[in-house]
């Protein structure tokens, strides 16, 4: 510990030492005193037991020491965590959304990628939110998690404090893959980060207006986090590959009933806004959100075009 | 003492022979007997489900099972452990078969509601495991249930909810029983201060059954409800919240850990001064303290929230009335350590349990307070460290009172004495066992790795390594107990009744007891720890 990674290390870590002292010493003391008891007090070295019934005295000591203890231990806890719940009016915004099983992170000039990259020594604020069940954005070397929870929009904030590349997990259990909804915080130089912040929204720009066709497509399917189910070389993840998809035949359930379809425009654009109504045979239901509010006709479009490219 | 030809309540024939014997009985010893044999039978399923989920788990990616197949694992060895075994077990088994004869009556107030309670508890039971065969698959939903996950999963969750429901009634009634045999059913002269502190806990408990378990039951037909009707209480899609979810589910969800871990105090009370030829220590002050738990144990529930983006206000005060809930177990801990000055102590099997219990229950109750303190548990929610915590509570605090029980009350039970040095050996495995299996989450869960994973990153592997071989080593150990207590000889000579030398009601009559318990009414003249005569 102590690694200092953000502003919320040092705080935190100082209530884990006072708590983990505090138990350790009355842990090894309080093993001892009964240890030494049945060594003392044992049946060959003390026939006759002493009938003592209690002491009012001893019944407030240990009962008020632990109590400051404890109060002692709350305000080390609360002190070390209240920073945490007041962001400073000048931090950076970041959008972060969680849906079964990734991650996408929105920037304040519309750039979105599915890695969380952040400046050192800038305060940073994430309003968190979900699209489909709870999840939970933990950072482990800054000490900060807190739930994305549908209908709602949650806040955390930070300041990085060391450049380096940090462990995002989900802790919120998520359904099928939530031990793979993983990504990584990049921590970069503020003058790093600038340049990096640039060049994807020129990035974002050139893809849509370039004649690279799926340039565009892959692009969205990458920050919405489409291959943590659907990968792009043919191999079955939570849902079917998108390789060798366009124009090809499926095998789905609708309503109950088997029967082939070809996977052409109108097929895969109700697969995506409404992924339940046909399941692909050897796939589960109840898997996928319908994207109909985050995907437009035209970013649905692109997405077909991307998948012309791998037939 | 002197009729030793009185038959007993396992030979005893009443209307049905055999197996129609019992399951038609309203004698508190054979309904807890029929907890005692369901119950256990659970905890072995459980306990495997345990063992499979660490096999998975001993290195990173798949081992033996798909993630689907280990969600519904884990959801399954939550549900049975939580709900089949640790909130019914100790007072369901013990309290059935202890609480009228420490009260000295000759069975509870309501016989007949008493064995409804324990049907209710199978059907219930049967309802929980139906979800595992029938519906689209088991439930994945983790034994929490949190939605709107558990809406939208199209595996079988109203079947597991329902089941859960049912049990729900089995507790209540329970509860009830308790309360109103300990408010009408004492013997003449036992008055409230007279009683053991086991019966006490069982008093505290049984409030907390009535008081809180209803909160679940309409907390999880709402779930159904909303399943079955897309009625929108916690689905914010259709109007709902996910929070409400939580803060209704953990309103029962955290009582219900003291509904645990109550009548297990009551059990390392009795046993402590048994082996130390004294009175315990504080007798007041642990009764106090049970109430005190079973109270403020009800303002707690927000601790399991800390994340979940309720108010910062509410944030800090469920911390502070977490840390005041400490207190009375450290009171319990400070006077069961007082029992053992100046006494005469018998190191048996029974009381090496109980030392056992207070080593893993401290551990649990100092780790509590890392996730009691906002700052760190923040860090550690939902990560190995609470595993490790709950795991320290429920099985080191319920589970180990639950053996020493076993092994305590065993020759009462039956007549018939465990070889104690087979048992020892058994418990030293099993403790060892016990701390390499959980010790190490402790660690993983500081370094960051979150609880309900599949699949784990490589820097993970060690800790769960070591905690995997842990389980094999505590399996062991649990083995050597089970055989040794089933292959228990008949006791005989005088020390049959009373073994321990005990002085508490139920060692002063015959073992294994008769139908009624007493032959005669006994009068109560003093405390129930009194070795003056001796």
């Amino acid at each position: 510990m102590y690694s200092g990674a953000s502003n919320l290390v040092t705080t935190t870590d100082n209530a884990f030492f006072l708590i983990i002292g505090i138990s350790v010493i009355f842990l090894v003391g309080i093993s001892a005193t009964i240890i030494w008891f049945l060594i003392r007090y044992n049946k060959k070295k003390h026939p006759v037991a002493e009938q003592i019934h209690g002491s009012n005295t001893l019944e407030v000591v240990w009962t008020v020491i632990p109590l400051i203890l404890v109060m002692i231990m709350f305000f080390y806890g609360w002190a070390g965590y209240a920073p945490a719940r007041k962001a400073p009016k000048d931090a950076m915004r970041i959008i972060a959304s969680a849906r079964m099983w990734s991650w996408s992170f929105e920037y304040e000039n519309g750039v979105k990628t599915d890695t969380l990259y952040v400046p050192m020594n800038q305060p940073v604020l994430l309003d968190l939110l979900s699209v489909d069940v709870v999840h939970s954005l933990y950072i482990p070397a800054f000490r900060v998690k807190e739930d994305m929870v549908p209908g709602r929009t949650n806040r955390m904030w930070f300041i990085p404090q060391k450049v380096g590349n940090y462990e995002l997990f989900c802790a919120e259990y998520c359904g099928l893959s939530h031990s793979y909804m993983f990504t990584e915080v990049k921590v970069l130089e503020p003058g790093e980060f600038d340049k990096w912040l640039t060049s994807q929204a020129d990035t974002t720009r050139i893809i849509a207006a370039e004649s690279n066709p799926g340039a565009a497509g892959r692009r969205l399917i990458e920050v919405n986090g489409c291959f943590a189910c659907h990968s792009s070389d043919g191999s079955k993840l939570v849902g079917p590959s998108f390789k060798g998809l366009y124009e090809h035949e499926q095998k789905v359930m609708t309503n109950g009933e088997l029967r082939s379809v070809i996977a052409n425009d109108d097929y895969i654009t109700k697969s995506i806004y409404e992924p339940d109504a046909e399941i692909v045979e050897g796939y589960r239901k109840g898997q996928m959100i319908s994207y109909k509010n985050q995907l437009t006709d035209q970013d649905v479009q692109q997405i077909i075009e991307y998948l012309k490219t791998i037939k | 003492m002197e009729n030793k030809h009185l038959p007993n309540y396992l030979e005893y024939q009443g209307k049905y022979k055999g197996l129609m014997g019992w399951l038609t009985t309203t004698d508190h010893k054979r309904i807890g007997l029929l907890y005692f044999y369901s119950m256990f039978s659970f905890f072995l399923v459980g306990a495997t489900l345990g063992i499979l989920m660490r096999l998975e788990l001993i290195a990173p990616g798949k081992q033996l099972m798909e993630a689907q197949t280990y969600n519904a694992l884990f959801t399954l060895h939550g549900l049975t452990m939580i709900f089949l075994f640790v909130i019914p077990g100790v007072a369901a088994v013990f309290g059935n078969f202890f609480l009228p004869i420490m009260l000295g009556a000759k069975d509870v107030a309501f016989p007949k509601l008493n064995l409804l309670s324990w049907y209710l508890y199978i059907l219930g039971a049967l309802i929980v495991l139906s979800s595992q065969f029938m519906g689209d698959g088991p439930p994945d939903t983790g034994w929490t249930f949190y939605a709107p996950y558990s809406l939208k999963t199209q595996t079988n969750v109203v079947a597991a909810v329902f089941g859960a429901f049912v049990l729900g009634f089995s507790s209540i009634l329970t509860g009830l029983n308790f309360i109103t045999t300990m408010h009408r059913l004492r013997a003449p002269g036992m008055g409230w201060k007279r009683m053991p502190i086991f019966a006490w806990t069982l008093y505290a408990t049984g409030w907390i059954q009535i008081l809180a378990t209803p909160i679940v039951g309409i907390t999880l037909l709402m779930i159904a409800a909303e399943r079955l009707l897309g009625i929108g209480f916690f689905d914010p899609a259709i109007g709902g919240d996910p929070i409400l979810y939580q803060h209704l589910f953990w309103t029962y969800s955290h009582p219900a850990v003291y509904i645990m871990i109550l009548p297990a105090m009551g059990v390392i009370s009795e046993i402590i001064p048994t082996f130390s030829r004294k009175p315990i220590f504080g007798y007041t002050a642990l009764i106090i303290s049970s109430m005190a738990i079973a109270f403020v144990g009800y303002f707690v529930w927000g601790h399991h929230m800390f994340t979940s983006g309720m108010s910062d206000s509410s944030r800090w005060i469920f911390s502070f009335l977490s840390f005041i809930v400490a207190i009375p177990s450290a009171v319990k801990v400070f006077n069961w350590t007082a029992t053992l000055y100046k006494g005469s102590i018998r190191l048996q099997t029974p009381f090496w349990w109980a030392m056992g219990f207070i080593f893993v229950f401290m551990i649990g109750g100092f780790s509590g307070l890392v996730i009691g303190s906002l700052a760190t548990d923040i860090h550690v929610h939902d990560t190995y460290f609470v595993v490790a915590h709950f795991h320290y509570i429920v099985f080191g605090g319920t589970g180990f009172a639950f053996f020493a029980a076993m092994h305590y009350w065993w020759p009462k039970i039956y007549g018939r004495m465990y070889n104690t040095k087979i048992a020892n050996v058994g418990l030293a495995i099993f403790f060892s066992g016990f701390n390499i299996l959980y010790f190490p989450m402790f660690i993983l869960g500081l370094r960051g790795m979150p609880r309900r994973y599949y699949d784990y990153l490589p820097q993970f592997t060690d800790g769960n390594v070591i905690s995997t071989i842990g389980s094999w080593i505590m399996i062991t150990g649990l083995l050597i107990l089970i055989v040794n207590l089933a292959k228990a000889k008949k006791m005989t000579g005088k020390a049959v009744d009373d073994p321990w030398d005990g002085s508490t009601l139920e060692w002063k009559i015959q073992s294994p007891p008769t139908l009624e318990n007493f032959e005669e009414i006994p009068v109560i003249t003093g405390g129930p720890y009194e070795y003056k005569d001796r």
